[in-house]
């Protein structure tokens, strides 16, 4: 079973009269444990892409299934638990919540997957030192830099130990010599805790170290190159399904 | 962290607009308790002098409080001393009882012959101590504007009169008062439209009874049999009976006295029996055993009056306080919904973008609404607790400032008080009032917020 599948998915936005095609008859499957990496230029349709397969925004045809159910149909209060129990999330901007501290902003998904109090400590401790924050974390985000809250965000995404992760331009903010290091952190992490990623970026660092590459353009997918060939052994089985304690 | 952490997390997060809020919250409540503690004290002061005065519950002959003012002898009730003790012996009413006594209220005319003056006047019949002892109910600790009866252990021909009867009589031993012309010396200019004839028998009179009895009166009146009655009276105090128009006409006299005016040698009746309670409470139940008790007795053609119905000035004060404070508070309320509800809207489209990261972390839309409802409520019981903390402040200041008005009617000055913190009503009602309003201005923002499209919120950021 692929984490993600889509058939023939597509996305029109409505300007008033006018509609404007974002996505055309999209049909793919995301490999498990890979480094994926939806590329394209400015327009092409990769955040609507990422946006449809984190289930944070609807199809208008045909059907998306995330590790291994179709999500387009689910009511929204359980589509955001699954999101919650199945899916981090990595922004751009960080999108950190500012009156967090860096521990706070990293253990808040694990309150949302009601995660019990040791374990939380547990994991958001790991994940800290996992990321090199550990002498950061009672900091804001706005007292970290730019590296560090991203930093952060990764952590936050991981912390459910979701069977996905979808990073829209993760490094777009970052200067070059950073990038390199949150997207070396989160190839480390993704081959760590044997997680799908799914980026969008036209960054060619990040092409550099993704195992699947799928090409995107006016909303239709021109090509996939599948990198790397990936063994076996490294994936594990029911990733998707393997989720944290519960309280 | 849980909600109500976060909650108040984003509330210290822009403290100035925050403490606006909450300054704007607390002024509302202020003005809402300070006003609602001088309707409170009006209210609980008025109800104190009525029930001081009249009683909780009045037993009467049916009719008599409409049609009986000027007739009391009509409307007399025969053996009122059997059912007294029957209500004073009652094992479910005794308990509830502080007095159970009897009244007569008469109608009549009191001349000072020695001054050639004389004036109708209301005169009560009455037991000096079981009235000064209904004086003494003070159940809501207001400031007791009432003075005891003098008549207690005086002669049976003594009474007590208002400031104007007093006045208009010419007793000006009892006045103190610059302005009164003592007997045998005419005001100016009122002396040349006066007979000789008259002015010399009046000066005579008066020279006659001045050295012995300066302040004795005669008091007429109709008997029950009609006929004219006529008793001497020694005016032994003139009182400030607050309201002016009561301050004209009012007599007090023994029971005894009265009854001996009015019915002569029958069998003396009263118009009324007084009953106190210890507690306004306990009217319903008090009412309820007086009605059986009544039944049971024989008495026909009586009826059980409150001092609600007895006094309808006091229904309109409350009526007029209550409009008056629901106004006020309507008010108060609408600007506290429009700032606060300003405040909230301002929040939520400052953190559009954080919204959106909530809710595709998985936050569900019920969860952003608590988020925001969380702030609002941690505003209002905040609020809530500056602005009562603010208002017994407030209100101890002005208790203690001596500040007094005069109402409108009333012959002397009140104190300007308020009762905040002895009205727990108010409070609890004040302090519901506002955390709701908060909420209220809380809940359209907040629902708006649950209701943003995840992807069009993560635009904002």
């Amino acid at each position: 079973m692929h984490p993600v599948s889509l058939c023939n998915v597509g996305k029109v936005y409505r300007l008033g009269a006018v509609e404007v095609p974002a996505l055309s008859d999209i049909t793919l499957d995301i490999r498990r444990g890979v480094f994926t990496v939806i590329s394209g230029p400015s327009g092409s349709g990769k955040t609507t892409l990422l946006n449809l397969i984190g289930c944070i925004d609807t199809p208008d045809q045909g059907e998306i299934r995330v590790a291994g159910r179709a999500v387009q149909s689910m009511p929204d209060d359980e589509l955001s638990d699954f999101r919650a129990r199945h899916i981090g999330f990595i922004f751009q901007s960080f999108n950190l919540i500012p009156v967090l501290s860096a521990y706070e902003n990293i253990e808040y998904p694990l309150h949302l997957a009601k995660v019990g109090a040791a374990e939380r400590r547990r994991r958001v401790q790991a994940l800290l030192e996992a990321v090199g924050l550990e002498s950061r974390r009672n900091n804001l985000p706005a007292q970290l830099s730019g590296g560090q809250r991203q930093r952060v965000a990764i952590a936050r995404a991981l912390a459910t130990a979701p069977g996905l992760v979808l990073a829209d331009e993760p490094t777009a903010n970052l200067d070059s010599q950073t990038g390199a290091e949150i997207i070396a952190l989160m190839r480390r992490m993704q081959r760590e805790q044997d997680v799908s990623f799914v980026f969008s970026s036209h960054d060619p660092q990040v092409h550099a170290e993704a195992d699947d590459v799928i090409f995107i353009r006016d909303g239709r997918i021109v090509g996939v190159e599948l990198k790397r060939e990936v063994a076996r052994e490294v994936v594990r089985e029911g990733a998707l399904e393997v989720q944290g304690e519960r309280s | 962290m849980n909600t109500w952490f976060l909650a108040w997390r984003n509330l210290l997060r822009n403290r100035r607009r925050s403490l606006t809020t909450l300054l704007a919250m607390v002024i509302g409540l202020v003005a809402i308790l300070i006003f609602g503690g001088y309707r409170s004290n009006i209210l609980y002061g008025t109800q104190t002098g009525f029930v001081q005065q009249t009683g909780h519950l009045q037993i009467q002959r049916k009719g008599y409080f409409l049609d009986g003012g000027d007739n009391p002898t009509a409307y007399g009730i025969a053996g009122y001393e059997g059912l007294l003790a029957r209500l004073r012996q009652d094992p479910q009413l005794a308990p509830m009882l502080v007095i159970a006594t009897p009244t007569l209220q008469l109608g009549g005319i009191a001349g000072n012959f020695s001054g050639g003056v004389s004036r109708s006047v209301m005169a009560t019949g009455l037991i000096p101590e079981d009235r000064n002892r209904m004086l003494e109910w003070n159940d809501y600790g207001v400031i007791s504007y009432a003075q005891p009866l003098p008549l207690v252990g005086a002669p049976g021909d003594a009474v007590l009169v208002g400031m104007g009867v007093a006045r208009k009589l010419k007793l000006c031993a009892l006045l103190e008062s610059a302005d009164c012309v003592p007997v045998g010396q005419p005001a100016a200019g009122e002396g040349a439209g006066v007979p000789d004839d008259v002015a010399a028998l009046s000066a005579l009179e008066g020279s006659a009874r001045a050295t012995s009895a300066e302040n004795r009166i005669e008091m007429l009146a109709a008997t029950a049999r009609g006929a004219p009655n006529v008793a001497s009276l020694n005016v032994i105090k003139a009182s400030n009976m607050g309201i002016k128009a009561l301050d004209d006409v009012y007599m007090a006299m023994h029971l005894a006295q009265a009854q001996r005016l009015i019915y002569g040698t029958a069998t003396p009746q009263v118009t009324a029996i007084l009953i106190q309670l210890r507690h306004t409470e306990q009217i319903p139940a008090a009412r309820q055993r007086l009605a059986e008790l009544l039944a049971e007795s024989g008495q026909e053609g009586l009826e059980v009056l409150d001092f609600d119905t007895l006094n309808p000035t006091y229904r309109q004060t409350n009526e007029f306080m209550d409009s008056m404070f629901g106004f006020i508070a309507l008010l108060i309320g609408v600007i506290v919904l429009f700032t606060i509800g300003n405040t909230m809207s301002t929040a939520v489209v400052e953190r559009t973008a954080e919204i959106g990261t909530l809710r595709a972390m998985g936050l569900r839309r019920s969860g952003i609404r608590r988020l925001f409802l969380c702030e609002a409520l941690q505003l209002g019981l905040i609020g809530a607790a500056i602005g009562v903390l603010t208002a017994l402040a407030v209100a101890y200041a002005i208790n203690h400032s001596g500040w007094s008005w005069t109402p409108p009617g009333y012959a002397y000055a009140y104190l300007i008080l308020v009762r905040v913190g002895e009205d727990l009503p108010l409070l609890a009602g004040s302090v519901t009032g506002i955390i709701a309003v908060t909420l209220l201005s809380a809940w359209w923002p907040a629902r708006r917020a649950a209701r943003w499209v995840i992807v069009d919120a993560l635009r904002h950021a």
